[in-house]
């Protein structure tokens, strides 16, 4: 082995070190890539947060691209969230419903009046379960469901018109695109 | 002297109650083993507080897996089958000891490979330095070591 090899070898391997940590800065550890995507949505039908009388079940996301959105009214970045559905849902077409994750009916419906009601349709979970089994940690949630019922991308943590733009927005129209 | 005792009461209640904060009332005489559930929770991790178990956390989350796990061992279902569960909600994430499989190859065997690197490179470092000593000097070499030293000496005579 030449000299200066073995003088650039301890070099070289801190470069590399430094830059897998430096790297690493920039991974948010609470970021957990979701399981589900890809496969069918699970299977759900609770009672709708609008009216009780009615359900929402996985079903009614079928031969369309559809969103769903975790959200509560305890959750405070759902708040900063809200703005960017409600400008989502008045530019495009794409059919958002939320599952209405551990909160109370009548202050659900009150954040609805007062800030505006982007969704299609709300599931109202009171006990969280619905939330488990789509593997909800952190609301807000975001999936992207095709016209199969396939869960495709899933985005944790508010949504900002930046994410919409680039991330949502082009899955949703190439998704649309595809023959269901 | 009572002062001081009902601070020591005081200060150990503190660190108690949170404690309690997290555990729900289970009914531990059906067919779920309570030894077998505390196991279990504590080797699954909260996605919350990443850092502590679903055992220790106090998260709400936390607690909603908690009951979760109950019952599905309350339908019967054995370890295995409550961890896929998990495992096909939240990922591999849940699991505090992550499975054997080409994407975690790095992580269970990397430290196996940087051992042996460590004791080929030690082995080979002790080996040529036995080899070094064992080098002699022919006569002529010999001859140009004294001649060297002299000459050292010789200068250092001279200052």
């Amino acid at each position: 082995m030449p000299r200066f090899v073995r003088y650039l070898l301890p070099l070289v391997l801190f470069l590399a070190m430094a830059g897998l940590l430096y790297r690493g800065l920039s991974i948010d550890p609470r970021l957990v890539p979701s399981p589900l995507v890809g496969k069918s949505a699970p299977a759900f039908s609770l009672a709708r947060l609008e009216d009780p009388a009615a359900t929402l079940s996985n079903a009614d996301f079928k031969g369309q691209v559809s969103l769903l959105n975790v959200w509560a009214t305890w959750c405070v970045s759902c708040r900063a969230e809200h703005q960017v559905l409600m400008q989502l849902s008045k530019s495009t077409d794409v059919a958002i419903y939320g599952l209405n994750y551990k909160d109370e009916r009548p202050a659900a419906l009150r954040w609805l009046q007062q800030f505006g009601d982007p969704y299609r349709a709300n599931a109202f979970d009171a006990d969280g379960r619905v939330g488990i089994d789509w593997g909800v940690y952190g609301t807000p949630e975001t999936f992207i469901i095709d016209k199969q019922g396939v869960i495709r991308h899933k985005h944790t943590g508010p949504l900002t018109w930046d994410i919409v733009q680039h991330e949502i927005m082009p899955l949703v129209k190439q998704l649309q695109a595809e023959t269901g | 002297m009572k002062i001081g005792r009902l601070l020591i009461v005081g200060l150990l209640s503190i660190r108690v109650l949170p404690a309690l904060a997290g555990v729900e009332m289970f009914d531990f005489t059906g067919n779920v083993n309570e030894d077998r559930y505390m196991a279990l929770i504590s080797q699954l991790r909260c996605l919350v507080c990443q850092n502590q178990s679903l055992a220790d956390s106090d998260a709400d989350l936390a607690h909603d897996l908690r009951v979760e796990v109950y019952e599905h061992m309350q339908k019967g279902e054995n370890d295995r089958q409550v961890v896929d569960f998990l495992v096909s909600r939240y990922g591999d994430f849940v699991l505090y000891k992550p499975p054997v499989k080409p994407s975690t190859y790095l992580l269970w065997y990397g430290p196996f490979v940087l051992l042996a690197l460590g004791v080929i490179i030690v082995v080979r470092n002790i080996r040529q330095r036995g080899r070094q000593s064992e080098t002699t000097f022919s006569q002529e070499e010999q001859a140009r070591i004294a001649a060297l030293l002299n000459d050292e000496r010789d200068g250092e005579r001279g200052k």
